[in-house]
């Protein structure tokens, strides 16, 4: 016996040498995949992100020239002691328009002029009308005054016009290029933080655009979205999960909730259209029909990822609550849903965030309208961030790329704040 | 001793015959044939009794025709091989086996004269009055003093604070934890070591006063150390309670009971006075098991 087993031993621990160094070379080999897959991930999402975020910046600072400005009672049509309302309505374009004239006085020509004038953006008579409304001492004088610059000349002096191409393919002329390059040696030109693209809604000229209607709009939706969803999913996982019956009939209501969460957003859209917009009358393009319509989309999202989260608390703490007596909703409430709690919040929050990013459902609310009003409510008509990305991303102003970018980095922003305060929340209730 | 056999099955006659037999007998799970249980399985005046139970998981039963009494205080072991119904037939008593949908239970079970399976038993109720502690110990995540307040607190044995913080200390004192554990009674109950968390469990159990405690394997995750810190406080705990433990461990059965009862395969073999189990089995199962021929 011994002299057999001996030579055995010996061959088994030869050939199991022999093989070891086949099974770490496949050991390093699958860990250099796995290391390449996840560098080949991080460089497309770099890319992604550089991409964005180049794009996107520019749209954040804005453009603004200094003009002398004579404001004259005569040109502005104003009596001498005006009232608000006057002061208002008064004729600030031409005032404008006057000054550059002053300016420039050897611009001659209608066409020329015309391109003297958009050298300012056509928000450019608000900005006057605001600050002479705020400070009516300024009239009857001469004073030097930041006024928005055109989207167009805005972008040359933020060095994204090409001088070289041939005039006909650029949308800044070469007299328009001479006026900016003399404004700009003059120190007339600034450029500042875009406050506007965080105050102003949406509007037809790239440099009075502003997000806040789609964020506004998102956030009321979302709000909606969660106070739906969120407690009715929870609960239809918890009773699911812990009261219903097994028989065929759960059986059909789990495998629906599965279907369900396949079914294309936009189906869900033109649910909400034909049933709270015809039937139930409710607002067109506002946010309550949004979130409900997005509720409807999220809720099999947070069923399921809530009823694993459930299912996945380990029994033995079931029976400890029991075992001491505690009642079937009480062993649930005080020991189950604080133990899935996290898990119920990353699921909830990956639905969340699934609803922050569809536009495809709320196109067919109508919530894609161009809106100017910041909403004050969820009834309010609105646009959301991804539908405002389609939006500019539609239009064909050069000035709507870089605010489409900017868009897109503000969606991000929205969404890493939403992450944030999920990891907080997971946090809270870990530690508990 | 030697009437008391015959009137078995026909396989531990056979097993008799030769070693190889009764090894392949002891994975049988085919015969469910009527047998008598050997021993004293009822006692007068019982904490609790169970006649006649069957108990089946979906189409396996897992307990065949058991009957047994829990006298009042005293210690009960519940020892046999893997598999042999001894935990199933502990969380009949309290209906612990209510929880899993495919459980069928069959039998008369009373707690002090009071049907434990009527239509009236409330389980909340049961439970309170028979206290559990489980094999792995299974602490609430929360406070050491959360553990044991929470039974108090959902029944609504203390009226405040004080009262509240008196049950606490006594339950974790006559789990003889408090003295290790009374600085720290807001940390979690799942930072504390195995054994630690075994007493913190048991002070949960006995927390809101019950009458029986049951135990399952309540040492099986536990350092011989640990293990024996339980043993003595279930020593202790007997003079208040009814006790029914069910342990892999035959050494911890002796140590520890008053009587003990063997199972085989779902069936109750054998009952009888701790010693004499030990000492003197009556049936050739028993003895195989004790001395350590299977298991």
């Amino acid at each position: 016996m011994n002299n057999t087993s001996k030579p055995d031993t010996f061959k088994h621990s030869e050939a199991i040498k022999a093989s070891l160094k086949k099974r770490y070379a496949r050991e390093r080999r699958f860990q250099w995949y796995g290391r390449l897959a996840v560098l080949t991930g991080f460089v497309f999402l770099f890319i992604l992100l550089f991409d964005i975020v180049s794009k996107g910046y520019p749209a954040f600072t804005q453009q603004f020239i200094k003009v002398s400005i004579n404001l004259d009672l005569d040109q502005l049509d104003l009596p001498p002691n005006a009232t608000q309302e006057q002061l208002f309505s008064a004729n600030y374009l031409g005032v404008i328009k006057a000054s550059l004239r002053e300016m420039f006085p050897d611009v001659s020509g209608r066409k020329d002029k015309q391109q003297l004038y958009r050298l300012l953006s056509v928000g450019a008579e608000y900005n006057l009308r605001d600050r002479v409304i705020e400070n009516p001492k300024l009239l009857g004088h001469t004073t030097d005054i930041w006024l928005r610059a055109h989207s167009e000349s805005g972008s040359y002096l933020k060095g994204q016009v090409d001088a070289a191409m041939p005039e006909s393919d650029r949308r800044v002329k070469d007299l328009q290029i001479g006026w900016l390059e003399e404004l700009k040696a003059e120190g007339r030109t600034e450029s500042r933080f875009n406050v506007a693209f965080f105050t102003n809604g949406d509007s037809r000229e790239p440099e009075m655009a502003g997000i806040r209607v789609a964020l506004y709009g998102s956030f009321f939706t979302l709000l909606v979205t969660f106070a739906i969803a969120f407690p009715i999913g929870v609960f239809s996982a918890v009773y699911l999960e812990e009261f219903a019956p097994r028989n065929r009939l759960t059986d059909l209501i789990e495998i629906n909730i599965n279907n369900l969460a396949a079914v294309p957003s936009i189906v869900f859209g033109l649910l909400g259209l034909a049933v709270f917009i015809n039937f139930f009358d409710l607002p067109r393009s506002a946010p309550l029909v949004g979130g409900i319509v997005l509720s409807l989309m999220t809720l099999p999202t947070i069923i399921i990822t809530s009823r694993a989260a459930i299912q996945s608390v380990s029994p033995s703490i079931r029976e400890a609550a029991l075992g001491v007596g505690a009642s079937k909703l009480q062993t649930v409430f005080h020991h189950v849903l604080p133990v899935a709690m996290p898990g119920i919040l990353t699921g909830s929050i990956i639905g969340m965030a699934q609803a922050l990013g569809e536009s495809a459902p709320l196109l067919m609310i109508g919530m894609v309208a161009f809106i100017m009003d910041v909403p004050g409510g969820v009834t309010d008509p609105a646009t959301v961030l991804p539908v405002q990305v389609y939006l500019w991303a539609d239009s064909p102003e050069r000035g709507f790329t870089e605010k489409t970018s900017a868009a897109i980095m503000v969606l991000m922003g929205f969404l890493i704040v939403m992450n944030a305060l999920a990891v907080y929340l997971r946090k809270r209730f870990e530690l508990k | 001793m030697e009437s008391a056999d015959s009137p078995q099955s026909p396989a531990p006659a056979a097993q008799a015959a030769t070693g190889e037999k009764k090894a392949l007998d002891i994975h049988d799970h085919t015969d469910v044939g009527a047998y008598e249980t050997i021993g004293s399985p009822f006692v007068k005046n019982p904490k609790m009794s169970a006649r006649n139970v069957n108990v089946y998981y979906g189409d396996k039963q897992a307990i065949h025709d058991v009957s047994l009494d829990i006298g009042r205080n005293e210690v009960i072991a519940m020892i046999g091989p893997s598999g042999c119904g001894k935990s199933t037939f502990l969380r009949t008593l309290n209906r612990m086996n209510d929880i899993i949908p495919i459980c069928r239970v069959q039998g008369d079970f009373s707690l002090d004269g009071d049907n434990i399976y009527g239509a009236d038993q409330d389980t909340v109720l049961l439970r309170a009055r028979v206290g559990m502690v489980f094999q792995k110990p299974n602490p609430f995540p929360k406070s050491i003093y959360e553990n044991v307040a929470y039974g108090p607190r959902i029944h609504g044995l203390a009226h405040n604070k004080t009262e509240m913080d008196e049950i606490v200390e006594n339950s974790l004192r006559r789990a003889s934890l408090f003295s290790e554990v009374k600085d720290q009674l807001d940390k979690p109950g799942t930072g504390l070591s195995g054994g630690q968390q075994q007493r913190l469990c048991i002070a949960r159990a006995i927390a809101v006063s019950p009458e029986v405690i049951l135990m399952d394997e309540p040492c099986s995750a536990l350092d011989p150390i640990a293990t024996a810190r339980i043993e003595e406080l279930i020593d202790e705990l007997k003079e208040n309670y009814t006790i029914a433990i069910v342990t892999h461990s035959m050494q911890q059965a002796a140590r520890v009971s008053e009587r003990t009862a063997y199972f085989h395969l779902g069936k109750l073999i054998e009952v009888g006075a701790t010693k004499q189990v030990f000492t003197m089995p009556k049936h050739e199962l028993t003895e195989n098991y004790i001395t350590g021929r299977f298991g």
